[in-house]
């Protein structure tokens, strides 16, 4: 009932904006190519890719894209997950495949948008609907957006032909201002909801145990999770032209959810054109969260509560990522159809540290008393874009 | 203080709603005028200059922390947890 009150609202505040059109233009045409690699905590994650945008017409503009994980990594042999945290030495192997078909429609100052996401793992389908409408408004000094997203996945288990359902949706507000002739204002709010197998089904919980057979103290059990989930963000963004012909921007965060998580992020970023046909990006990123309700490093026995996690996602901890990015514009003449093009390599670097997180691969020690959890990882990104 | 989730996400539309109610149609004229908008038009002030990008790093973060959404971008499911 409730939430059959809170769609009502959606949908009129979706009404009024739809009743107050005005202007809108569509994004330009493009190709990107990406070529991502993650190294951090015993996994090493690459792929490419794919964007392509064409404008069809005045009015509509369409979009395809396809991208891929190659990730190389270890599995956990305590708590069996696939996970960063190298407890284990057992190598394996996966692949994450996505493509996504997308329609923009403009129509006055208003954009109708629509899409399909279809993702593939050996043990993963994801399947995902959105539609979304924005409109400029009061003289273009306001662009405001609504959407709503629509997920069916099917979480299964290698070897297993019998897979669980889970289900998703989303609804997002979003709000550009211009605020003055330098400075842009963006504010960001999303609804998440989840409902089915929330859990990873290979990872493990563990509990005291003294009668252990691996000899370490405590054993294991699978984890339990609730069956559903929702959570609340919004965010808020500031950007401002400097008189030096370069950017300065800051972003926050804020993220609870019905899982007792809550969540900060902040970030600051500066971007500045240099030599004619450079430009410089960095930016620094915090973040951090509190642990789950049901989350525990290690449970004092077995089933001590009806919901019982162990994974890092709910864990409490604090993330920092600096990042350095380079990007060369040039202009091909030989290519009469390629208006511009962009060669760009972003490098970043992430730290984890984690509060309530102990690192398995101390072996020896009383349980719960293992050094806390920490690594590193680097993200290069590679990629070519071009205008048309 | 964890405010929650319901409430907060019922206010925040309601508000949203109200301003929206107040303001929309009605005939306020633009304080910055569109040929004072050359610094809002570099491509610099974009806030996703490469979508491409921005939705791997998004996925990247989605997929190591308990937080998401509200980034702008929409994702697709994943078994990334």
């Amino acid at each position: 009932m409730h939430r059959r009150r809170n769609y009502a609202r959606l949908v009129a505040l979706a009404g009024l904006l739809l009743g107050c059109a005005q202007a809108g233009v569509l994004p330009d045409d493009r190709f990107d190519y990406l070529y991502h690699h993650y190294s951090g905590g015993g996994m090493n994650i690459q792929g490419p890719s794919i964007l392509v945008r064409k404008k069809i017409g005045d009015h509509v503009s369409l979009s395809g894209s396809y991208f891929a994980d190659n990730i190389t990594g270890h599995v956990d042999t305590v708590s069996g997950a696939s996970v960063d945290a190298v407890s284990g030495a057992s190598t394996y192997h996966e692949e994450r495949k996505q493509e996504s078909f997308g329609i923009d429609v403009l129509q006055g100052k208003t954009t109708y948008s629509a899409g399909y996401i279809a993702g593939n793992e050996n043990d993963y389908r994801a399947r995902t609907a959105y539609a979304s409408v924005s409109e400029d408004m009061f003289g273009d000094l306001t662009t405001i957006s609504f959407g709503f997203t629509r997920g069916w996945d099917k979480v299964g288990v290698v070897g297993r032909t019998t897979t669980s359902p889970l289900e998703r949706r989303n609804w997002q507000l979003g709000l550009s201002q211009i605020l003055t002739r330098n400075l842009l204002l963006g504010l960001n709010f999303e609804t998440s909801e989840s409902e089915g197998l929330l859990n990873n089904p290979y990872r493990m919980v563990r509990y005291v145990d003294n009668q252990a057979s691996n000899g370490r103290g405590y054993s294991t059990q699978p984890e339990q999770y609730p069956h559903t989930r929702t959570g609340n963000a919004g965010s808020g963004q500031l950007k401002y032209y400097l008189p030096w012909h370069a950017a300065l921007d800051g972003n926050y965060r804020y993220y609870s959810d019905t899982w007792g998580i809550v969540g900060h992020t902040f970030e600051l970023g500066y971007t500045q054109p240099v030599f004619h046909s450079w430009t410089i990006d960095t930016h620094a990123r915090y973040y951090r969260q509190n642990h789950a309700d049901f989350y525990a490093d290690l449970f004092p026995y077995a089933f001590a509560q009806n919901f019982m996690a162990r994974d890092r996602e709910l864990a409490t901890f604090k993330s920092l990522t600096l990042g350095l990015g380079a990007s060369w514009e040039f202009h091909w003449t030989r290519l009469s159809w390629l208006q511009k093009g962009t060669l760009n390599l972003h490098w970043d670097r992430m730290r984890f540290k984690y509060d309530d997180y102990r690192d398995l691969r101390y072996i020896g020690v009383t349980p719960g008393t293992e050094p806390l959890y920490k690594f590193d990882a680097n993200i290069f990104q590679f990629f070519i874009s071009g205008w048309f | 203080m964890r405010i929650r989730p319901a409430k907060f996400a019922a206010v925040t539309l309601l508000a949203t709603a109200g301003v929206l109610a107040l303001t929309a149609c009605s005939p306020i004229q633009p304080w910055v005028k569109p040929y004072e908008r050359e610094h809002l038009a570099d491509p610099i002030m974009s806030f996703s200059r490469d979508p491409v990008s921005a939705s791997y790093i998004d996925h990247v973060y989605e997929s190591r922390e308990g937080s998401r959404g509200a980034t702008g971008t929409v994702g697709g499911g994943c078994g990334c947890n």
